[in-house]
């Protein structure tokens, strides 16, 4: 069950002529992909576009009705090679992942259908997740733009910018034979707005046409001589056709201004920001209206060198305002106008940091410079960071750091806590880490993992480990990296090669950290998609001989497992299935039919952890190997006591794992799990009756001869 | 000159919220009340950050739809709040408050900070060997001087007290805020028109209205609590108190003896107060000037805690007492005829076994291998004990029982051996200052709990005993660095590190 249901607004995608969509930029792209006649998409999810894949997934029926085929892609380079479909037949198709970690693995399938070109238009729809709530290396998409000579767009941050770069997109990758990039940075996936909506179209061909009467062209495989061709191919004729195609339909556009001896180039992405920061100067208004000319990029790749040297001439100088590193837009457009004689002053990195998001407050001390630089006479309005400058520092060891961590009741907390409890027994292991919710094993209260590789990599990371030692190195992997690569980059390696290496396959049921999303192995009926293939047969299937699958909670059992699998007695490579549902995922799905089956009549148990604020010593042990959000502290109720005592609060879904540590780490003897009946029966309301005479009858009985004491 | 005088500007909400509090739903919320009452609305999130207990940053914009007819073109929408350009911040937790503030959300002449008063703590907080906790203290007096209007109040406990949740809650204190041009009927319809849990959602507004028109930050009780006897026995040793000891020891001094009560008996809780005297009288030898008894209300306090140890008596005792079980009937929502199970997490060692064994067999079985060898099995696995069962609890009160042979036990002799050494340090360390001996008698604090952490605690503070003694530097200063670096972690890191540090400066 996905993080969140679209099933009601991808309603919406079936508006038509003369209707107006208002809603998330994700909805309103899919919805630009259907006005476009798109015969196929695929994709994998990640940040920020894995709502789009699961806005696709709730669109079914409508895809369906179309004739649009949509795939849940095994990996990016997956998605990309599907793309193949448009080399030799007029079919639209759009692929999507996160970008730069989805377009390194789709790069391949990249390469060689930007080799060939397209027929159909391409669209690859990636998610920028670069900057603030980025999880991944902060790198530019623009490289792989460049690399392989496909077009890059990334337009401004509003609705109807978006939604016209998603459309063009098509006809620019047709009107050049080339695929293209759409951008879409983190914040602009969600941004909220409308537009003007159209029919939407079928496919012009449909995919059935295609596969019953193929067409096949040499020219069109990457294979040589052909591949010297593309290669000419893209600088003689494809590029002159993009340019042609971005100039006259006015792609990149221009914001006329009245200090004209001015002027500011910015990524279409970035022209928000830079305008809000304008107007907090007094350079701009809110609607946009700009005393400087402003050339907003909304295609960053190829750069159009006649616009540029037409904004640029007879300037005095222009600032450039080119996010992320290497300045690839202001080499090019240095050497633009070198060539071009043009004299104007191009300002880019040296007033504005080489590294980094451009934050407003950023681009404000960037702007104030070249201002100052360019127009000696403007004064800048007094910077508000100046005047609570003050106050920041005074609370400046008061506001703790927030690191995330795993949700309340997480399946993966217990495989940390025994890994933790293993390296207490036997001193530390090298531990080899992937990407996923269980990257936060990194940080505290586990601290354990030394590398992390990329996605699936996390046993391919530990290969090199493979050599005699009392220790053997443990590798993680989540089940979405297991089937994206994992099996074959790691374990297949490890059989192959004759590692004694331990890998801990975390299987959640699904692709959770993305959002919840099914895969091969999720324990769920699909009827899209075929389910329930079980990760230790796959790992047996490759030649593993060590396998065990273990569920999460029974922290007996996976210490049992851990310390069998790096006995060095034991050879061969090992793979530890800890096994368990993501909560998050159980709980959307349990929460309501507990809730039903209560007011059903039906008996239920609800269970919920507690801690004794009298007997817990305010150590914490309970914690640092834990770190449940709903296991908290609490100011010691105890008059006598300072340290705050440990406390379970409200959000605890029973889940058992605080009570299981304390009793395989001996910790303390104040957990307990307090049981709640539903709908007792009637054995229930008799014992109940029954202890509740006796047990009440002795309590007040040493309660009273206690207060008489006291 | 400046260009954007000519028009109106956007009214820009930044909320800072954390995992499950619904910042989501807010946003919807906002953008829904803006468009059906003649506003343009843009929001913008970062998707699933907020949920594995980070925070995140949802920012709303909404512009007059009049105006944009008027000026005939679209607003330009910030992705991201500008500082200085923030009219309303609500933050869902106390520290996040602080977030805003740093982030430069918060300016004066501008901002309206709404902000809950309760504390979701950061797992640097709570993994802490002692109190990780960050003072918000600042937080709130900053919060007062750099907001236009700073409304603060326990959005947690509203929306408990309202069942309902706490976006509901924020969404009632922006409407009482005033900050936004909409009517309170406004702010109810939008909840109606959405459709979902309407009614609670309504409660969950009315709560956070009030909570907002009322304004309150709830206070933290510093003093510490009075306590009354009950019985006789309690009553002479308040009598006792009240007349031997100064007026400042007089509380701390009868919780200790109270608790001494409770924990053995009346000769128990008298020599605790024998102890205190003796404290308050060495106390009184040297210049108390200015202390008004501070060393003697701290051994009172850390005395009590020793002679008080939690030993599986203790433990069996306090688990088996009403209050307890109705606290935990009370948290878990038990109606009164609803059947609760109450299963206890055991896992003694062999250790906590023998504390309990009469002094020479304790003593015999720690220092046998053979025996501890044969007793091994029995300590392996922990114990779940249903005290909600009548077996489970008669088992409970049968060790509870044992309290009477308490003073012959193994653990009572260690504990008594060590209480005596620990008094002889802080009276010996009083001879050379009183910071010293006080920053000693409260040293003691971390010898604490069971197992593994009761040992860890043990030996370090031993340690630190010895090492300060030996010192010739600020003797009190040293107790502190050592005590903050043997709490820092568990495996010893930063401790050994100061240990280090201190054998180079000799």
């Amino acid at each position: 069950m996905v993080e969140r249901s679209f099933k009601k607004e991808v309603e919406k995608l079936r508006l038509g002529e003369g209707d107006e969509f208002a809603g998330e930029a994700i909805l309103a792209v899919t919805k630009a992909l259907l006005q476009s006649g798109v015969a196929y998409v695929g994709g994998y999810q990640g940040a920020p576009i894995s709502h789009l894949m699961d806005v696709l997934s709730d669109a079914q029926d409508i895809l369906q009705e179309l004739g649009v085929h949509f795939e849940s892609s095994a990996s990016e380079a997956t998605a990309a090679a599907m793309a193949a479909a448009s080399v030799n037949y007029p079919l639209r198709g759009a692929v999507t992942f996160k970008s730069t970690v989805g377009t390194n693995v789709a790069s391949d399938a990249l390469a060689n259908l930007a080799s060939g070109g397209v027929t159909g238009g391409v669209v690859v729809i990636i998610g920028e997740d670069y900057g603030e709530g980025s999880s991944i290396m902060q790198e530019r998409t623009h490289a792989f733009a460049m690399k392989s000579q496909m077009w890059l767009l990334d337009p401004r941050p509003n609705i109807p910018s978006i939604v016209a770069a998603t459309e063009h997109a098509f006809e620019l990758s047709e009107a050049s034979n080339t695929p293209v990039f759409l951008q879409l940075r983190i914040r602009s996936c969600h941004v909220h707005g409308r537009f003007p909506t159209r029919n939407n179209q079928a496919p012009k061909l449909a995919l059935r046409d295609a596969m019953e009467n193929p067409v096949r062209d040499i020219d069109r495989i990457v294979l040589p001589p052909a591949s010297f061709m593309h290669e000419r191919e893209k600088v003689e004729s494809r590029w002159p056709a993009a340019v042609e195609y971005i100039k006259s339909n006015k792609l990149n556009e221009i914001f006329e201004g009245k200090r004209s001896e001015l002027g500011i180039i910015v990524q279409g992405g970035l022209y928000n920001t830079l305008l809000r920061t304008m107007e907090r100067l007094g350079l701009a208004d809110a609607f946009g209206e700009s005393d400087i000319p402003i050339y907003v990029m909304n295609v960053t790749y190829p750069i159009v060198d006649d616009e540029i040297v037409q904004f640029c001439n007879f300037k005095q100088s222009v600032l450039l305002v080119e996010e992320g590193q290497p300045n690839y837009i202001e080499q090019s457009i240095s050497t633009i106008l070198r060539q071009a004689d043009v004299t104007t002053t191009l300002v880019g990195k040296g007033v504005l940091p080489v590294a980094g998001e451009y934050t407003s407050q950023v681009l404000r001390a960037g702007l104030v410079d070249f201002m100052k630089q360019s127009a000696s006479a403007w004064q800048p309005p007094d910077d508000p960071m100046r005047t609570v400058a003050e106050f920041i520092k005074r609370i400046e060891h008061n506001v703790p750091a927030r690191p995330p961590g795993m949700c309340t009741g997480c399946p993966e907390r217990p495989v940390f806590a025994s890994l933790k409890m293993l390296q207490q027994e036997l001193g530390d292991f090298h531990v080899s880490a992937d990407i996923g919710c269980h990257l936060f094993s990194i940080l505290p209260p586990f601290n354990i993992g030394n590398t992390t590789m990329g996605y699936g990599l996390g046993a391919a990371g530990a290969a090199a480990f493979n050599t005699e030692s009392g220790k053997p190195a443990i590798s993680i992997m989540g089940d979405g990296g297991f089937w994206h690569n994992g099996l074959t980059s790691g374990i297949g390696n490890a059989v192959f090669n004759k590692s004694d290496g331990l890998t801990i396959v975390v299987d959640n049921n699904y692709s959770a950290a993305t959002g919840g999303q099914d895969l091969l192995s999720s324990r769920v009926n699909n009827e899209n998609r075929s389910t329930e293939h079980a990760i230790e047969k796959a790992a047996r299937g490759v030649g593993v001989e060590w396998t065990k699958t273990v569920r999460t909670y029974d922290i007996a059992a996976m210490r049992a497992a851990l310390r069998e699998a790096v006995d060095k007695k034991n050879k061969g490579p090992k793979v530890l299935v800890a096994q368990s549902e993501c909560m998050l995922n159980k709980q959307r799905r349990e929460k309501p039919a507990f809730k039903k089956a209560v007011g059903d009549g039906k008996r239920m148990i609800r269970d919920r952890f507690g801690v004794d604020e009298d007997t817990c010593t305010g150590d914490h042990a309970c914690i640092r190997l834990s770190g449940c959000p709903s296991l908290t502290i609490k100011p010691n109720p105890d008059p006598l006591k300072r340290q705050p005592v440990s406390y379970v609060d409200n959000s605890c879904v029973g889940c058992g794992n605080c009570g299981e540590v304390a009793h395989e780490a001996v910790l303390c003897p104040s957990f307990y799990k307090g049981q709640l009946i539903f709908n007792p029966n009637f054995l229930d309301r008799i014992l109940f009756g029954i202890r509740k005479a006796l047990i009440g009858w002795l309590q007040r009985r040493t309660e009273n001869r206690r207060l008489g004491n006291a | 000159m400046n260009i954007s005088s000519d028009h109106q500007r956007p009214i820009t909400i930044a909320m800072l919220a954390l995992g499950g509090q619904g910042g989501g739903v807010l946003t919807k919320w906002l953008v829904d009340l803006a468009e059906s009452n003649g506003y343009r609305a843009q929001s913008t999130y970062v998707a699933g950050v907020a949920q594995r207990t980070g925070a995140t940053v949802y920012c709303v914009e909404m512009f007059s739809q009049a105006e944009i007819d008027r000026v005939g073109r679209d607003p330009v929408f910030t992705p991201y709040p500008v500082p200085g350009d923030v009219d309303l911040v609500v933050a869902g937790e106390l520290a996040e408050t602080g977030r805003a503030i740093q982030k430069g959300f918060v300016t004066p002449n501008t901002t309206t900070l709404i902000a809950s008063s309760h504390r979701v703590y950061s797992i640097l907080e709570k993994e802490a060997l002692g109190d990780g906790i960050k003072d918000q203290g600042p937080v709130v007096e900053v919060a007062r001087k750099a907001a236009r209007n700073f409304i603060v109040f326990d959005m947690d406990a509203a929306s408990e007290e309202s069942g309902s949740v706490i976006s509901a809650v924020m969404f009632g204190a922006i409407s009482a805020s005033g900050a936004l041009p909409f009517s309170k009927q406004q702010f109810e319809r939008t909840i109606q028109e959405s459709g979902r849990a309407i009614e609670a959602n309504l409660l969950g507004f009315s709560a956070g209205f009030a909570g907002a028109a009322k304004n309150v930050l709830p206070l933290v009780d510093e003093a510490i609590a009075s306590v009354k006897p009950t019985g006789v026995n309690g009553e002479a040793l308040e009598g006792r108190v009240r007349q031997s000891l100064p007026d400042s020891v007089q509380s701390m001094a009868l919780h200790g003896a109270l608790r001494a009560l409770d924990y053995q008996d009346v000769a128990y809780a008298n020599s605790y107060l024998d102890q205190v005297e003796k404290a308050c009288e060495v106390e009184s030898t040297v210049s108390t000037k200015g202390h008004d008894f501070a060393l003697t209300t701290e051994v009172a306090r850390q005395l009590a805690l020793q002679m008080c140890y939690e030993d599986t008596i203790r433990v069996a005792d306090l688990k088996t007492r009403v209050a307890r079980m109705d606290r935990i009937r009370q948290q878990l929502g038990a109606r009164e005829d609803q059947p609760v199970h109450i299963v206890e997490y055991f896992h003694p060692r062999i250790e906590e076994v023998c504390d309990t064994l009469p002094a020479p067999l304790g003593r015999f079985v720690l220092a046998s291998t053979t025996a501890r060898k044969l007793l091994a099995p029995l300590f392996r696995k922990g114990r779940h004990i249903k005290t909600s069962t009548i077996s489970g609890f008669l088992m409970l009160r049968i060790i509870a029982k044992l309290k009477r042979w308490r003073r012959r036990s193994y653990r009572f002799g260690v504990q008594s051996a060590l209480i005596e050494d620990w008094l002889t340090q802080v009276y010996a360390a009083l001879i050379h200052d009183y910071e010293y001996a006080t920053s000693i008698a409260n040293c003691i604090e971390m010898v604490k709990g069971y197992g593994d952490t009761y040992e860890r605690g043990l030996g370090r503070y031993r340690e630190i005993v010895v090492l300060s003694a030996a010192s010739d530097g600020n003797k009190a200063d040293l107790v502190r660095k050592l005590r903050t670096a043997a709490e820092n972690d568990e495996q010893g890191i930063a401790f050994a590190q100061a240990k280090a540090e201190l054998g180079t400066v000799h």
